[in-house]
């Protein structure tokens, strides 16, 4: 059992939990067809059958069940305020598999030339009394069930009387939040806090201006819009919803990783070795000190930013992506570029940190911008 | 035997008189015609077409999350005013009245389940995102409605971020302590955020401390009286009437749009 253990605690390091679902994802939501080819060839589409949803259904339980009989994780797992999360990754996987099976379903039946599933004769319609209105009340009673029982089982937390001065360690945001917190690990308040949360909420808004793919409204259907999918997928099960489950399991004292069955240990040591771009280029590389002009100094890192944001789309709309852009003209392909590319550069700067121990790669601490 | 069939049930009688028909407008909706009568002389119920396609009632398109939301925020509001009764959002009061709560008053669940519900609710929330973006319902011409829900998603963040400070315990304050320090470093406008030092006349910092964006939100240099009033008077009026303008503007358009999406 301890073996099972130790193995998940490795497993559950972000560096390696980050790596396997990055690597996976493309295979579960494959979106072009040489991944389509190897979800096939695999059988990965197999996690959208009702064994699939078994064998799910059965690890993630099996961990839990596990976390509870340890005496660290059930700490962490027993929390109230954390149970809305064990609901969250039960309710979460469940709904994708779902709209995955049908979505299958739906893929086949239009291979076979058939309207989707969802297709009625639009003559066809039912009375909303008493069709709908008893589904929904039968789904509020059953709901207000749960409610009741929920609440008649676990009490709401109270903790002792606010004290502004005893901070607790770590002390953590409201659970949805916590995939921000998770953020500022990599990204610096302004970014973290403030930048990201705002280009989420409007790059979410903007989804129906870049998605034109007028295919697949109105049914789940995955092989029409599997690049959509795709990023829509990974930017939420993966930057936002694996981002929540890391902060609140496995991050202790000083938002050091804990694996789930390790004790949180408020004196655990871990090396802050990160070192800025600008230090690597002018003290590593150039063996120099740095410069005191700070535009010199952070030069490279400038350069790499506004590259990458900026240049890089312009140079990909003039070769790779020269279909795109084509299709979806200037303003939409820049929208599309900035939103994608800012999304993008959570994962890249976490793999930053990981390979190079990169800090920031512009710092200004002086006027507190740094990238 | 002729005579007994004649004879209506008290359930039936009771719906063609008079008083029952001046408050529903129509009787027991027994032919197809009443039953559209009963939907669209409903203020309630006329949020609904008279009919919808098929599939629409189907809980595996819908998952009936979107309807369950809006159950969630009457829950919350129904709840949240009887909690109003007994709590005073005051630093004196607010942790004792919570005590209050638990330990006088007999078998009270009102704070688990708005507390529950709350969660849920936020839930409930991403699950409908999740259902509208698998079934490509935000397409033409729904962008704009995606875009006023994904606001409500924000909104619903929102007020269960200020319900979290009104306990007034740690786990309150501090949760509220580490969110609202993102505020800190807004650009230009939090003290500590880029850009914040270009704003200055001569020596003289106009965004400081005592002066940025985090203050106007606490109501103070750090969590204390004057937030607690303040994340009470957005979570229990301000944020909540936001909500209920997007959430009218929300169910209006979903009719205005065409009704519930499907295939073509």
């Amino acid at each position: 059992m301890n073996y099972i253990k130790d193995l998940f605690d490795f497993l559950s390091a972000p560096t390696i939990s980050f790596t396997l679902l990055t690597v996976a994802f493309p295979f579960i939501f494959p979106p072009t067809d040489w991944f389509d080819k190897k979800n096939k060839q695999w059988g990965i589409y197999k996690l959208w059958t009702n064994k699939g949803a078994f064998w799910i259904f059965m690890s993630i339980t099996f961990f839990f069940i596990i976390g509870y009989f340890d005496p660290y994780f059930n700490l962490t797992m027993t929390k109230p305020d954390n149970i809305p999360i064990i609901l969250m990754i039960y309710s979460m996987i469940f709904v994708i598999w779902l709209g995955m099976k049908k979505a299958y379903n739906n893929d086949a039946r239009l291979d076979r030339g058939e309207k989707p599933e969802e297709w009625n004769d639009p003559d066809d319609k039912v009375l909303v009394w008493p069709d709908l209105v008893y589904i929904e009340l039968i789904a509020l009673i059953l709901f207000m069930v749960f409610l009741i029982v929920w609440s008649i089982l676990i009490g709401a937390p109270l903790e002792e009387p606010a004290n502004p001065a005893a901070t607790p360690n770590p002390s953590k945001a409201p659970w949805y939040f916590l995939g921000l917190q998770e953020m500022l690990v990599y990204f610096d308040p302004w970014l973290a806090g403030i930048i990201f949360p705002i280009f989420i909420i409007v790059g979410m808004m903007a989804i129906p201006y870049m998605d034109i793919n007028k295919k697949g409204e109105g049914y789940y259907s995955f092989k029409e819009r599997r690049v959509g999918y795709f990023i829509f997928m990974y930017g939420w099960m993966v930057l936002w919803v694996f981002l929540i489950v890391i902060g609140t399991f496995f991050r202790g004292p000083n938002w050091n990783f804990f694996g789930p069955f390790e004790w949180w240990d408020p004196h655990k040591v871990v090396p802050l070795t990160n070192v800025n771009l600008s230090e690597y280029v002018w003290v590593k590389l150039l063996n120099k000190g740095l410069p005191t002009n700070i535009i010199a100094r952070e030069a490279v890192g400038f350069v790499a930013v506004i590259g990458y944001l900026f240049i890089m789309p312009l140079l990909l709309a003039k070769t790779k992506l020269k279909n795109l852009f084509e299709h979806y003209g200037p303003v939409r392909y820049s929208t599309l570029m900035l939103f994608g590319l800012t999304m993008f550069a959570l994962p890249i700067k976490m793999y930053l940190r990981w390979l190079f121990n990169l800090k920031y790669i512009i710092a200004i601490p002086e006027w507190f911008f740094n990238i | 035997m002729a005579e007994k069939e004649k004879k209506e049930s008290l359930l039936s009688r009771l719906g063609e008189s008079q008083v029952w028909k001046s408050i529903i407008r129509s009787g027991v909706p027994r032919s197809r015609r009443q039953r559209m009568y009963a939907v669209l002389g409903n203020v309630f119920l006329h949020l609904h077409p008279a009919r919808v396609p098929k599939h629409a009632v189907k809980i595996g398109y819908t998952w009936c999350m979107g309807g369950l939301s809006f159950f969630l925020f009457v829950v919350l509001t129904i709840t949240g005013i009887l909690l109003m009764f007994y709590y005073r959002p005051t630093v004196e009061y607010a942790y004792t009245d919570i005590i209050d709560l638990t330990e006088q008053v007999p078998l009270g669940i009102m704070r688990e389940l708005h507390r529950w519900g709350a969660h849920a609710m936020v839930l409930t929330v991403w699950l409908h995102m999740l259902r509208v973006f698998m079934t490509g319902s935000y397409k033409p011409p729904r962008e704009f409605n995606w875009g006023v829900g994904v606001l409500l998603m924000t909104i619903t963040l929102f007020l269960s971020f200020t319900g979290y400070l009104l306990p007034w315990d740690q786990l309150a304050i501090w949760a509220v302590t580490v969110g609202t320090n993102m505020a800190r470093a807004h650009p230009f406008i939090g003290h500590e955020g880029p850009g914040a030092s270009l704003l200055a006349i001569g020596d003289i910092n106009l965004v400081h401390m005592g002066s940025d964006v985090r203050f106007a939100l606490l109501g103070g240099r750090f969590v204390g009286e004057a937030t607690l009033l303040r994340f009470y008077v957005l979570h229990c009026i301000a944020v909540p009437f936001v909500a209920m303008i997007f959430m009218a503007v929300h169910f209006w358009r979903i009719r205005k749009d065409g009704g519930i999406s499907g295939p073509l």
